[in-house]
Order: structure tokens, then sequence, then C-alpha cells
């Protein structure tokens, strides 16, 4: 596809993930062609460091080089800062921080979220002790295989905790990550197919397996891998003289206090809001949420919408979501984007 | 009757009919927060005296609300309130306070047991 003008672009897409990309995908489909702006030097978001996913262990290359190859003739701009934005005509101007000006007719907001940094909670010791590392760390050991944390074939205990820095008030983060969950079960098994001797530990408040096949995993990981599940939060860790992790914690089932030795934990970590989401709501005049993502207009029928006439929303800027999930909304706000232009 | 050999032991099972929520109650006047406990355990996990005793504040605030008082008292007075549960509650309860504060409303039921000349 021609690369029109600056001036003609009618659709912004404010972040390159998969909400951005798949939006963009679709709305060359309808005949558009929308800019995209990315704040990092590199497109796909949170899904490029990840391996695997649920529920049918897709590689995450696949899904993301699909979406490269439909959107590659597209303009990306990386290293993006949109400095201020004002109403144009019947549109928006967006300013960078390099003085570049995008005048857009509408703004799609994929900006997804944040990775809650695990070091925040000091008492799992994230950063302190030398085995414990989170579900990112982990999922980047699974695309490099490189990671001073898990050495050798000696990986004989490990531990999986949920609900790190999410449903946790102290962390200013009430809601639930929405995907750990299954995120844990999924890393669990592949654990214990890359190391079968190992014995898994998952500690858990509550298990919300709400997705096709979630509790599928769940079942085949207690049948199939013989993973164990303990329902009790984990209050603290510490380490021992080998250098070994101390889990705590209680078994809410039993009405015991339990602790157990471990070679490896992985913590985790939920998703919160994208810590750039107060600039950017600024700049573009939205609404936040108590929790810190963007406010649609209604939690129901509008989820793409805004308050802002034109501006639209898709993905995990207003809450965590699946990955497809996220996808289904990119393409429900391309279409709301269309019927707004159309409209218009 | 007849002497079959046979006796009925207490029935353990909870009856929510007969609970007296009493003092449940009286603890949410004082401490509202008692509500939103979602029983994860990080209180008694951190617990210095749960190992020894079985103090757990998620038991005791489970157990106002099953009747299970008896229980409920013998976990309060294990407690040295020492606050460590506080730190780790990821709802953000006040668990020290709402110990202190339910010792009292124990207290008070004792005192006026006395007074009755119970």
């Amino acid at each position: 596809m021609a690369k029109k003008k600056t001036a003609d672009t009618q659709v912004a897409i404010v972040g390159a993930g998969i909400a951005g990309l798949e939006a963009a995908r679709q709305l060359v489909r309808l005949g558009y062609d929308p800019v995209i702006l990315e704040k990092s030097d590199r497109i796909g978001g949170h899904v490029a460091d990840w391996h695997c996913l649920f529920p049918d262990m897709t590689p995450a290359s696949r899904l993301l080089d699909d979406l490269t190859d439909a959107t590659h003739d597209l303009r990306v701009i990386c290293r993006a800062n949109i400095v201020s934005a004002g109403r144009l005509g019947d549109g928006y101007n967006l300013l960078l921080q390099d003085g570049t000006s995008i005048h857009v007719r509408a703004i799609l907001v994929a900006t997804g979220f944040s990775l809650f940094e695990a070091e925040k909670k000091e008492e799992y010791g994230y950063g302190v002790y030398d085995k414990v590392m989170t579900n990112a760390d982990l999922e980047h050991w699974f695309n490099t295989g490189i990671d001073a944390r898990i050495t050798g074939q000696d990986v004989r205990r490990i531990g999986f905790v949920h609900c790190v820095g999410s449903r946790d008030v102290k962390a200013g983060n009430a809601q639930c990550s929405k995907v750990c969950c299954i995120t844990a079960i999924k890393q669990a098994i592949e654990m214990k197919e890359k190391f079968p001797e190992a014995e898994i530990w998952c500690f858990y408040m509550d298990l919300r397996l709400f997705g096709k096949k979630y509790e599928d995993f769940y079942i085949g990981a207690q049948r199939d891998y013989g993973i164990h599940f303990i329902r009790g939060r984990v209050s603290e860790v510490s380490e021992n003289i080998d250098g070994k992790v101390i889990v705590k914690a209680e078994d809410t089932l039993c009405g015991k206090p339990v602790k157990v030795t471990l070679d490896l934990l992985v913590l985790m970590a939920g998703m919160v809001c994208n810590r750039d989401n107060h600039p950017l709501a600024q700049a573009l005049g939205l609404g936040i949420d108590e929790d810190g993502y963007f406010r649609s207009k209604d939690n129901i029928a509008s989820i793409t919408a805004s308050d802002r006439k034109g501006i639209f929303y898709a993905g995990a800027a207003t809450g965590p979501k699946t990955v497809p999930e996220t996808l289904a909304e990119a393409r429900s706000a391309a279409l709301d984007i269309h019927a707004y232009l159309s409209a218009q | 009757m007849m002497d079959f050999g046979f006796s009925l032991a207490p029935s353990s099972a909870i009856n929510l009919d007969t609970v007296d929520l009493s003092r449940y109650r009286k603890l949410l006047e004082l401490e509202p927060d008692a509500r939103i406990c979602m029983g994860c355990g990080s209180c008694s996990a951190t617990c210095t005296a749960a190992p020894f005793s079985g103090m757990s504040v998620r038991k005791v605030i489970l157990g106002l609300q099953r009747g299970q008082d008896r229980e409920v008292d013998r976990m309060l007075s294990a407690c040295m309130l020492c606050g460590k549960c506080t730190m780790v509650c990821p709802r953000g309860i006040n668990t020290r306070h709402l110990i202190l504060s339910l010792c009292r409303i124990c207290a008070d039921g004792t005192h006026k047991e006395r007074e009755d000349g119970r």
C-alpha cells in the first residue's frame, strides 16, 4: 500500500502491541491507512516477550508474525511521545516530542498495561534472593534458555506465587489481573515437562479459570502433571544458607501454616495500569478509572468508546485482558472507528 | 426405654439457623473492615504465635460468623499483638486493631456475665 502524506492520515493508533496491530490490520481491510505511534523502539508489546500462549500453546511469535505481515506497509513511528493533542476541525492534531505534527480524525488508544514491578513486594525477595524470578523472566528463559537462576538439571522443587501485585491494596492494585492463574498453570506444566522429576507447588488465593479450556488445563495440571495446589497467599520468602528459597504461607484448607524449601520461585507479576496513562490521558482529555486504567464510556456495551468524540480504546488500556479478548476488542474498535468516520 | 448401647454424638455441623451472630455484629460496628476478609491466610502464615497456639486471624473472623465462639476465645488469648498480620493483609485490614476491638467485646461480655451472676 502506498504511504500517504501525514495530513491525509485519518486514524492514529497509539501503541503497537497486539491491540494496536490487530486494529491496524482491520482498518487496512476497511480501506484506511492508519499511522501507528509506539513509545518504545519496537513493535509487538508484551506478547513479543512471551513464548507460548494458552490454551493451545500457540507460539507467541506466530501471532505476532501474522500481525506484522499484515501491517508492515503502514507508517509506524517508534519512540513516539505525544506531547499534546488539540482539536483541529473535525479531528485532532497530535504533536510529538520531535515536533512532528499529525492531523487525524480518529484516535485509537491501545496502550496496554505495565507488568507489576515484583521488587515492590519486598517480602517476596525479587532482586534480593538468587532464586526468585517473575513470570516474564521465565518466558524469557523459555525463549532464550539464558537465566542465571536456572542452571543445569538440579531444579527439583519449584513454587509459583499467584496474585503478585494484584488483588493487593497494599501494592495499590485492588483488581484481579485475570490471566495469572492460567499463566501460572501453563508455566507450571511447561516446567514439569522440562524437569519431569520436579515437585511443583502453586500458591493461590482463588483459582479463577474462566476461559475456554482453562479448567481443562487445571485438571491436566493435577491429573497428568501432579502439580500441587495450595490455597493460601504466600506471606514471606526467605533464603537459607544453601541459597534455596523458603516460602511461608497458610494452607487455608488445612488451617495450618506451611513452609517449603524450593530451588526456584516464580512470582506471577500481574497486569497493572500502564505507567504512562496519566500524561496521555491529560494530553487527550480522557478519563482514568480508580484502578488507573482508561475509563470507557460504559463497561458493557461501549468498552471501546471514550467520553471524547473520535477517541476509542482497544485492549488492556481499559483493564487486564487476555490475548483473544484484546484481539476481539481491537476488531470491534476498528469497526467503531469505521462507523464513526463514515457517519461524518 | 431399652438401652441398645448406642448413644448420639453431638453434631459438629454448623447450623446457620441457630448461630449467634451478636458478637460478630458488634465487631462489625467497631471494625467494618471485618467484612472484606477474603480468607487468603496471609495473617496466619506470618503469625508468630500460630505454629504453637493455632492462632489465626482468618479463623477468628470466620469462626465468629460460624458460631465457633469457644474456639475464637481460645485463639484470641494466644495473640501477642505484634501486628505482623496487619503488615501483610492484601486487603489492608488493620487486623491488630480488629483483634483489640474483639478482645474488648469479649471482655464486656464476660463482665456482663459476672454482673448477672452467671
